[in-house]
């Protein structure tokens, strides 16, 4: 398609200078014999080849060429463009991809090990650290699968901090993949708005939770702390900054030329492609399916919030940019029903043998010190089953598989990463496209290469 | 959001699998396997989760793969999402997928020795291997 579109482009700008063809024969005879003729430098095939619009994609697309034209390009793992270690390999014929093949492994830390050495209460810890773009995800599908094998309800208050944290995690998460497609591109300023208001939110969490990033911060049977005094105020910031930046981001992009030359029909994605390569996210709303775990099978009390999901059928990088920001829309009306519904009580189950009692009840109380001894010693301990739980996390379907043998420690600990699931459909995208749209196509579906290796 | 389970062996598997494509399950959600090392006769579980977008509904399949050739069928030909999970299996317990078009280590190097996620692999205990690294002795 976007090829025909290109050829018929350029022949019509040349049929301009075709004059000595038979429909432009009149327009010779009209005027002085000689005038109207053209150079032997000025005919329309040296035009083009001068122009450099000879040389346009279908000209080694369409041609067979030997084995020893392809050359074979490995792009990383040190790349800048490749969002971490990631590592392509790519066979080229000329400036065309023919094979891509995504090498991973580079950040791979054993992590699903490790989770089995560590007890519930310490699970977090860990499956933070995976996607380091949006740790609160983790640390919630964890917590949700911990609950489901224990078979515990946490207070509304925990719930709602839950949904409060992550949408704002989703907004900084979606705002670090504009950026950095941004930069990608070329468009430089956006990289540098993106990280700015990015700060807004992480400056909120760091008060929060302490931390700026890997909070461990919701734990199986509630949140780790209450919510700092006067938080309402710097949401309300929040609330208030982000449109008015998001604004800027459009006034910039949206009607860019040079943007959407370089994103609109490039990289496409068909529905049938995602759902056989398991693409979730903002990468199948992108493609023209409708497909949210919050609408669909809704966690943590989501089902009481009023939000929309956007759904957008072009497929392309310019779609899977545009989702983006129009998801973050859509969690800023999260967080501000959050804020307003927020209710009173506690934050985390009453248990004493799931969540530790408060710090000053450990000078009072014989029976709370014993608790928390054996909270931080030992954990608790776990019926046994298995339990797979998913949750919408910013770039797809984040699952968690965990089974438990009766024990405090997962017996087997999995995590279901949305990008590593994301990175196979990268060839699809990828294969028969210019050099230059590979960069696109891999900052449009946002992988995060500590959620690939685990 | 419960799925319904599904025992099945080695030799329904991928026949299982083939109609629940039929039935509208369109995605391969995860594949991963459950080392039962000394727990159970079997050892190695393979666990699949699939999710079918239309209906709304999750689906989990569990096979028990035989211990002395520790084979399985491949289902990459009916979902292609299935690759990369199944190289990760490959990689992490040993476990061959029968006509996997690639199946080679995803995640460790490529000469490494074992299956990390094996049971019987200890964690901790193992001198840290590097691809060509000099001998030290």
């Amino acid at each position: 398609m976007k090829k025909d579109t290109r050829k018929n482009k350029f022949k019509d700008k040349f049929d301009f200078w075709a004059t000595n063809s038979e429909e432009g024969g009149w327009n010779i005879s009209s005027t002085d014999e000689g005038s109207q003729k053209m150079l032997e430098e000025e005919n329309e095939k040296q035009i083009k080849i001068q122009t450099g619009t000879d040389v346009i994609d279908d000209f080694v697309i369409d041609e067979d060429t030997s084995d020893d034209e392809r050359m074979i390009v490995n792009m990383g793992p040190q790349h800048p463009s490749t969002h971490g270690v990631l590592r392509l390999q790519a066979e080229l014929e000329g400036e065309v991809v023919r094979r891509v093949k995504p090498i991973i492994g580079y950040l791979h830390t054993g992590m699903e090990k490790t989770g089995e050495e560590l007890n519930y209460f310490q699970g977090p810890t860990n499956t933070t650290r995976m996607d380091y773009l949006s740790p609160l995800f983790n640390e919630l599908v964890f917590s949700l699968t911990t609950e489901k094998l224990i078979g515990i309800e946490v207070p509304d208050r925990a719930k709602n901090i839950r949904i409060l944290m992550t949408e704002l995690n989703r907004i900084s998460s979606h705002l670090v993949a504009l950026a950095t497609g941004g930069m990608d591109i070329g468009a430089l300023s956006m990289m540098i708005f993106g990280f700015r208001e990015r700060e807004l939110i992480l400056n909120f969490f760091e008060k929060t939770t302490g931390l700026r990033m890997n909070h461990n911060y919701i734990r199986p049977g509630g949140v780790a702390a209450d919510l700092p005094d006067g938080w309402q105020t710097d949401i309300e910031e929040i609330l208030k900054i982000i449109p008015e930046k998001l604004q800027d981001y459009d006034d910039m992009l949206l009607d860019n030329p040079i943007w959407k030359g370089r994103l609109q029909n490039v990289g496409i994605l068909t529905t049938e492609e995602c759902f056989a390569y398991g693409v979730t996210g903002p990468s199948l709303r992108a493609s023209g399916h409708s497909w949210d775990l919050r609408k669909a099978q809704p966690y943590s009390g989501i089902e009481n919030f009023e939000f929309e999901v956007p759904v957008l059928n072009e497929g392309d990088v310019f779609a899977r940019w545009r989702i983006k920001v129009l998801e973050i829309f859509e969690s800023l009306k999260i967080v501000e029903q959050a804020v307003n519904k927020m209710p009173k009580g506690p934050y985390k189950v009453q248990d004493k043998k799931i969540t530790p009692p408060p710090r000053k009840r450990l000078d009072e109380s014989m029976e709370a010190l014993i608790h928390h001894f054996k909270i931080y010693t030992e954990g608790f301990k776990v019926p046994e089953g298995d339990a797979y739980v998913a949750i919408e996390s910013p770039r797809g379907e984040l699952g968690c598989y965990i089974v438990s043998d009766g024990s405090s420690k997962p017996y087997r600990m999995h995590v279901r990463g949305p990008s590593f699931c994301n990175l196979q459909a990268l060839p699809v995208i990828m294969t028969d496209s210019p050099i230059a749209d590979a960069v696109a196509a891999i900052a449009s579906l946002d992988p995060v290469i500590g959620d690939v290796d685990r | 959001m419960s799925s319904e389970i599904i025992n099945t062996s080695v030799e329904e598997y991928k026949k299982l699998v083939e109609s629940l494509h039929s039935e509208n399950y369109e995605m391969m959600v995860d594949l991963t396997v459950v080392d039962w090392f000394r727990k159970k006769e079997l050892r190695f579980e393979v666990v699949v989760q699939f999710l079918s977008i239309s209906k709304n509904q999750r689906k989990t399949i569990k096979v028990f793969v035989d211990d002395e050739d520790l084979s399985i069928p491949s289902i990459t030909d009916i979902y292609p999402s299935a690759n990369f999970y199944e190289r990760e299996a490959f990689d992490m317990f040993g476990i061959n997928f029968l006509e996997h078009p690639d199946l080679t280590r995803i995640l460790m190097p490529d000469d490494w020795n074992g299956h990390p996620l094996r049971k019987n692999y200890g964690s901790g205990r193992i001198p840290v291997q590097f691809k060509n690294a000099p001998k030290v002795e």
